[in-house]
């Protein structure tokens, strides 16, 4: 049992980290909350790292590598609160052309209520049914003849959709949101340090205050629970540690956020931290393919069943 | 990232079971709880049995993974918990055979393998538990002996046992955590008083111990005078290390029954209920892959790191959120002590405290793992 990250994985992780700094820094991350929209540019570029082909086989064009890697680089993406259908067009590669090379956005309705990035998409995925009518499987140039709503998102960086989609969730899809809540909470654990140990009051650095010091403690306990969780997930690809992964790292990243803002006090209730953005996005991944409930109800009938033990 | 076992592992793994298998129908039943010689007899045979079959150093000779393989696959058998040889298998073995002369290694650790001779922890005080350094039990030399005073409290196994592992202050002018010193006390030593204390549970799980002028030979201090601080962390990272590896094998255990009972009892069409045994049963899991996530780690870093200490915090809350949720699936019958898991829930209020409160823990998290300013 090797349970660490080898070296390519490593090296994979901090390849994925520089680009993601290069292109999609803080600054970027608020011109993005300033001006909604997709970036073109920036998903071609994904497309051109392999990050939607990563693990397309080799023989069609794609990078060839495994569920452990996407974890890892979808972690990068959380932890920088990259914005775009990401998981769906991932999902897509090598099924609807120009998804691997980023030049096709694909969203997908994924078995929850809610439809990620529909007006933005080339592409949607999944069936849905709307209040007007039906829509999908296949295709819709743009916004589509289905009936989804459009709701006023929560999170800034995440147009959101109401409609019904039928069919499981994609487990897959559930392993890669688990992996995008880890990076957000690292990210938040994090941030809380940065600012605990920087910031003063009463004449030292708060994080030299227990309160402030257990809440840190906790964040990171959380984040390390979590990815051990995940890592083995994506190892076994089991239904079991998929769930227990996504559980896992839910809570991580939504509990996560919000003691990240409340180690930041007042600041942490501005618009101008980057605090509500990582707690919106976490709610928002929360809610994906059924939520949490169908995690814990998968676990419960498989303590039942006395499988995996 | 891997998960399997290595082919020597898995070798180890597939030869410990089949011995599991034949050894295990050949086991006396255990004693009641109550019953301290007999838990004595039983856990010492145990280790005999070990012993006999060439796994009693599994603790201390193996890698990591074999010594998480052995605890795996013992609990997952149902095999005697290491019981009353706890403390001399994962606390002082490990402590002399890191410290200790060849003489003490000589004399000490051989009864220890072959289940002989039981250990217990004199490290806390009424007035140094969590705040360990401000122990004040004094030791002083008189020629080839220390004269030893005071008392010790929460001493689990001290009515059964032969020596104790005591923490003593011998330089009290010293910074506190110089001035320690690490003596092997006999507990039949003349002075040694044996009080044991009752705990919310009903049972007599643990003792105050009183020193009154007891004298112990100098050539039984283990590590150097006024050194014992640095010897105890040898010590305490192996307790936050591997050491509970069995019981969150067991806690998995337990939801499996918890979920039975409640299809048995009905409460399984609650879907509150179920799903809250599907979380725990999510956070055990995540704790068994964070621990061999650390044992990894560990293999490939020596000793094991901090990371014990967020695996020791998590671990001790979920514990009592397990045996909470048990008392749900009972209902009124949670308040039968003579129910399964009863007692259970009494105990598992200790997990917080014990080996390091939780609080301690978060600390050592912020300041030594985060690097947060040292509080106050």
């Amino acid at each position: 049992m090797r349970f660490q990250l080898s070296d390519d994985q490593r090296a994979l992780r901090t390849g994925m980290r520089e680009l993601l700094a290069r292109r999609f820094d803080r600054e970027a991350l608020r011109a993005a909350v300033g001006r909604p929209g997709l970036d073109r540019a920036l998903w071609r570029e994904l497309g051109a790292a392999g990050f939607f082909a990563l693990r397309l086989p080799e023989a069609e064009g794609g990078v060839g590598l495994g569920l452990p890697e996407a974890v890892l680089v979808f972690e990068e993406a959380g932890r920088v609160l990259l914005p775009g259908p990401l998981i769906a067009t991932h999902l897509a590669a090598g099924t609807v052309p120009g998804a691997a090379e980023g030049e096709t956005v694909v969203a997908a309705a994924d078995g929850g209520g809610l439809l990620e990035w529909r007006d933005a998409a080339d592409v949607v995925l999944g069936e849905t049914e709307g209040p007007g009518g039906t829509e999908g499987p296949g295709e819709a140039e743009g916004p589509g003849p289905g009936e989804a709503v459009a709701l006023r998102s929560v999170d800034p960086l995440t147009p959101l959709h109401r409609v019904r989609a039928r069919g499981a969730p994609d487990p897959v899809a559930v392993l890669l949101t688990a992996a995008e809540q880890l990076g957000t909470a690292t990210r938040a654990c994090e941030l809380a340090v940065e600012h605990a140990r920087t910031r003063e009051q009463f004449g030292r650095p708060i994080g030299a205050f227990q309160a402030v010091q257990h809440l840190c403690a906790d964040l990171l306990a959380r984040v390390e629970t979590a990815r051990a969780a995940l890592y083995a997930a994506a190892v076994t690809s089991a239904p079991a540690d998929i769930a227990a992964a996504r559980l896992l790292a839910d809570e991580a990243a939504v509990r996560g956020a919000r003691d990240c803002l409340q180690v930041h006090g007042g600041m942490g209730f501005t618009w101008e931290a980057d605090v509500h953005l990582l707690l919106k996005r976490a709610w928002v991944r929360a809610r994906r393919a059924g939520g949490g409930a169908d995690a814990e109800e998968l676990l419960a009938r498989e303590l039942l069943s006395g499988a995996g033990r | 990232m891997d998960l399997s076992d290595t082919p020597s592992d898995a070798e180890f793994r597939a030869r410990l079971r089949e011995w599991l298998g034949k050894v295990l129908p050949t086991l006396p039943p255990p004693p009641p709880p109550d019953d301290w010689p007999g838990r004595r007899a039983h856990d010492l045979g145990w280790q005999r049995t070990l012993y006999d079959a060439g796994y009693a150093d599994v603790h201390w000779a193996a890698s990591p993974a074999v010594r998480m393989i052995f605890l795996e696959e013992t609990e997952r058998a149902g095999a005697p918990y290491v019981g009353a040889n706890f403390v001399g298998l994962l606390h002082a073995g490990p402590t002399i055979a890191a410290e200790g002369t060849a003489a003490q290694r000589e004399r000490w650790l051989p009864p220890i393998l072959r289940g002989e001779e039981v250990w217990c922890q004199g490290f806390s005080e009424p007035g140094a538990g969590s705040d360990l350094a401000s122990l004040r039990t004094r030791a002083w030399r008189d020629g080839d002996d220390y004269v030893v005073s005071g008392s010790k409290i929460w001493t689990s196994h001290a009515e059964v046992a032969d020596w104790c592992e005591l923490l003593v202050r011998t330089d009290p002018a010293a910074p506190r955590h110089r001035g320690i010193t690490w003596l092997a006390l006999r507990m039949d030593a003349p002075g040694v008083t044996v009080r044991p204390l009752r705990t919310l549970a009903g049972s007599a799980e643990f003792a105050e111990v009183f020193l009154d002028d007891v004298r112990v030979p100098v050539a039984h201090r283990v590590g150097e005078e006024n050194d014992g601080w640095r010897v105890t962390m040898v010590t305490l990272s192996f307790e936050r290390g591997t050491a509970f590896v069995g019981e969150v094998v067991a806690c998995r255990r337990v939801l499996g029954e918890l979920a039975r009972e409640a299809r048995r009892n009905g409460r399984w069409d609650d879907p509150a209920l179920r799903r809250r045994l599907g979380l725990l049963d999510a956070e055990f899991r995540a704790l068994w892959r964070l621990t061999q996530w650390n044992v990894s780690a560990a293999a490939a870093g020596g000793v094991p790191g901090p990371g014990g200490s967020v695996f020791k915090l998590r671990y001790s809350h979920a514990r009592q959120e397990l045996y909470d949720a048990a008392a749900e699936v009972l209902g009124d019958d949670a308040l039968d002590l003579d129910r399964p898991w009863v007692l259970d829930r009494l105990s598992s209020l200790s997990y917080t405290i014990a080996a390091g409160t939780s609080q301690i823990q978060r600390t050592i998290v912020a300041e030594r793992i985060l690097g947060l300013p040292r509080g106050r």
